[in-house]
């Protein structure tokens, strides 16, 4: 079924329809909410896997065969810091968005 | 069809509305990354409406409607009698409700589905209040907690949905927490698989309602069920399976003093809240249990 | 064509069989009920191939009906008095998705006080709701509108929901004989259901219903103001059609005996088989009296109706509603509006309410003010027609005081 959503909605036809109804899949960029960022160090981190498990926007990906082992897409992360509170090795922290305080 | 303009991962938009921090959008990406797009999803108007969308946009890449705040099992009905009509027995119908729009004013409309036993996968996500339209007490809302509508704590405890469920004697039912994600995805593909209506109560911790650092979402959820505020069990074909039977229950304590819905509390009341929880805890467990036994007992006889 | 001896209800039955409805879901109500109980008997005896939803409230019915209609099938509903009621909050989100059901309502009075019996006042209070509505005079036009309403809400230029009003047992539970057209001739007609607009389909997906702001939602409104427009048009069009393959006429207005009449009376439904036989009687005393009945009042068929009054300087119409607060009923504003730049003295009556007959006397009577208004006799007219004496002295309680 993964195959709809490959389609490029250019090659197929518009048709008018009424009433409300969404068909466009777009994200906002939530990233601009955020006050706090998180970042990792890299050093002590132990590619577990949990704050890509756990958070809720989905941005954090875990790669365990790169130095820069966490990435996270920070066009949509809000900054809420489950991922920091729940790393069993302490190795993230959240910094203030904008300057050192 | 959907125009796709910003990839995603899975099949819901990174870029959602919800609060930072919020449980329903960590539920929502799990929920969809078991069920998969043979799914439609039936939303009323809340907080997880957030995911059907604006003007024509939508944060969700499946098929879905959003109907009225207290049809939302009805709604659901309707797309699976329309899909037994046309043949379609493999598509998944999700009605996916808060707790105001199961609980209460959605009620009626679930146990019509649980009675007729449609083949409807009901998640209800509970945030313990009317959080979308701004944090008004429901028949969930525990005991002691305060909302706009219970500024002084709710002076009464908290409806059971699963009760309710298990009245009904539906195939499957199970409560989740976010903190045990392997726990959850499980039950949802048991849910998925069940033929016939089956239920996923699952705790939500909101910090725009309940009053805290948005971090602790999954610690919270994780606290609820260490101090026996939130239990995890599944009702399946008539039999119990407690999974978060504790030795010891960690004081309430623990849960509720980093939350601000709890701030008002005196000492005193921390000390009946606390007595309440533990009674409550093990007085339910044993009921649970129990109802296995008169299982087994009737099965032998 | 068979003819069958058939009550309003299983005429109503009949039509929703003869479209072959995929999906059901009714809540029975008196005088509905047996809507209800005849399409769950078709199904369980597999005359009617459908899914049978047996719903808890009218509320999860006309919601099961909607989301099944925008899943792709032709879904069946009917309901009553306070069941319409109930279904007051899904109506918008059924004509607001433009999902286009046909629903038969058994016109019943809400309570309180409690009625069980025929009035408009159900129906009329949900007019504005975005929905065609069609009244019916006698058991063949309950068929009839019924099979045309389903082309008219299905149309492309219409998806617009439908209700078919029949009022309650003085329809729903008479008798009459009925011409059934057969099954292929209807198939040629209705045809297969085919969805035209939005839809709930796993296989193309899209999200239905969601959140829309002030910069769309006026013009989301006007859409379905077009559509009401353009029904009427449709309507008419139908009718041609339905007479041509079925060889009956209907019409949006019909003007009986109305061309050469001094005083015209507008009215809806099942009074206007009674108003038809008081023009008759008064006309064979030399009184020129006609009728104007309206069949279709949403949309409110503004070219027709103007036609048919057209010069006439003394109206009546009958509202079987009580109107409450309203200068007038519903239909008196209508017909007012629409008269507005016309010299005519238009006369609200109301009457019928809670079951109570529309009688011949009470319709000669209504004819007789009118003439002696024509005549400059009478100035006032008796807007409450059939109410009793001294109705504020209706029932009495002892109590402590």
């Amino acid at each position: 079924m993964q195959k709809q959503q490959e389609k490029h909605s250019k090659e197929l036809k518009k048709c008018r329809v009424l009433g409300p109804v969404a068909t466009i899949f777009a994200s906002s960029t939530t990233g601009s909410w955020r006050l706090e960022r998180p970042v990792i160090d890299y050093e002590k981190c132990i590619k577990c896997g949990t704050c890509e498990r756990f958070c809720p926007t989905n941005v954090i990906d875990v790669y365990k065969d790169r130095a820069e082992c966490v990435v996270i897409n920070y066009d949509y992360c809000k900054g809420c810091g489950i991922c920091v509170n729940e790393c069993p090795s302490k190795c993230m922290k959240m910094i203030p968005e904008r300057g050192e305080e | 069809m959907f125009d796709i303009q910003h990839k995603s991962k899975g099949l819901v938009s990174h870029g959602v509305s919800a609060c930072a921090g919020c449980g329903l959008e960590l539920i929502m990406r799990n929920v969809m990354s078991v069920l998969g797009e043979d799914t439609v999803i039936l939303i009323p108007p809340g907080c997880s409406a957030l995911f059907s969308g604006y003007g024509n946009e939508s944060g969700l890449k499946i098929a879905g409607f959003q109907g009225n705040l207290e049809n939302t099992a009805a709604c659901a009905a309707g797309v699976r009698a329309a899909l037994n009509a046309q043949g379609n027995y493999h598509t998944t119908v999700l009605a996916f409700a808060g707790d105001g729009g199961t609980v209460d004013i959605g009620l009626q409309a679930l146990s019509g589905v649980l009675e007729r036993r449609d083949r409807i996968m009901y998640i209800c996500y509970d945030n313990e209040a009317y959080m979308n339209t701004g944090i008004q007490g429901s028949s969930s809302t525990p005991f002691f907690a305060s909302t706009t509508t219970t500024p002084s704590g709710k002076p009464t405890s908290r409806k059971n949905l699963m009760e309710i469920a298990i009245a009904h004697d539906i195939p499957y039912a199970a409560t989740a927490s976010i903190h045990n994600l392997n726990d959850f995805k499980k039950k949802l593909k048991k849910a998925m698989e069940t033929d016939g209506p089956s239920l996923i109560h699952i705790q939500t911790p909101c910090p725009t309602g309940w009053r805290y650092d948005p971090g602790k979402s999954v610690e919270l959820a994780r606290l609820a069920v260490q101090t026996g505020s939130w239990i995890l069990f599944e009702y399946e074909d008539g039999r119990v399976t407690i999974n978060s039977k504790l030795k010891d229950l960690k004081p309430i304590t623990d849960y509720i003093e980093i939350q601000g819905r709890f701030k008002h509390l005196t000492e005193e009341q921390k000390a009946e809240l606390q007595d309440y929880t533990e009674k409550y805890y093990h007085r339910y467990i044993k009921k649970l249990e129990n109802m296995n036994i008169e299982t087994e007992e009737h099965a032998t006889a | 064509m068979v003819f069958k001896m058939l009550d309003g209800n299983e005429a109503a039955v009949e039509a929703m069989k003869l479209a072959r409805v995929q999906v059901i879901s009714a809540y029975p109500i008196t005088p509905q009920s047996s809507i209800s109980e005849k399409l769950s008997d078709l199904v369980a005896a597999g005359e009617l191939k459908a899914e049978y939803v047996r719903v808890e409230s009218e509320h999860t019915a006309l919601s099961v009906a909607t989301t099944a209609g925008l899943t792709g099938v032709r879904a069946a509903t009917a309901t009553a008095s306070n069941g319409l009621a109930l279904m007051h909050e899904i109506l918008s989100m059924t004509s607001g998705n433009r999902v286009p059901i046909v629903m038969p309502v058994v016109n019943r009075g809400v309570a309180a006080p409690w009625t069980l019996w025929c009035e408009h006042g159900d129906a009329m209070a949900q007019r504005d709701m975005g929905w065609l509505q069609f009244y019916c005079q006698n058991v063949q036009e309950v068929l009839d509108l019924t099979l045309l309403a389903y082309r008219v809400a299905e149309d492309e230029r219409v998806l617009t929901p439908a209700m078919v009003c029949l009022d309650g047992f003085f329809l729903s539970h008479s008798m009459q004989k009925t011409q059934v057209p057969e099954q292929r001739l209807v198939d040629d007609f209705i045809g297969p259901y085919i969805r035209k607009n939005t839809y709930i389909d796993p296989d193309d997906p899209m999200f239905c219903c969601d959140l829309t702001g002030s910069d769309e939602f006026t013009e989301m409104r006007y859409q379905q103001k077009y559509a009401m427009d353009n029904s009427i048009d449709v309507i008419e069009e139908i009718e041609n059609e339905f007479e041509i393959r079925f060889g009956r006429k209907l019409h949006i207005v019909e003007g009986y005996k109305t061309e050469d009449a001094d005083v015209v009376l507008v009215a809806l439904g099942s009074m206007c088989g009674t108003a038809k036989y008081v023009v008759d009687k008064m006309r064979q005393e030399g009184k020129k009296v006609g009728l104007a009945k309206v069949t279709v009042f949403r949309p409110f068929p503004v070219k027709q109706l103007k036609e048919v009054l057209k010069g006439k300087k003394v109206i009546g119409v009958f509202d079987r509603s009580a109107g409450l607060g309203g200068q007038g009923g519903p239909v008196w504003s209508e017909t007012s509006a629409l008269m507005m730049n016309e010299n005519c003295d238009i006369r609200n009556y109301v009457g019928g309410l809670g079951g109570r007959d529309v009688t011949i006397d009470n319709i000669e009577k209504i004819y007789n003010e009118l003439l002696e208004i024509k005549e400059g006799k009478r100035t006032v007219h008796t807007e409450w027609i059939d109410l009793k004496e001294n109705p504020m002295e209706l029932r009495q309680v002892t109590k402590n005081v």
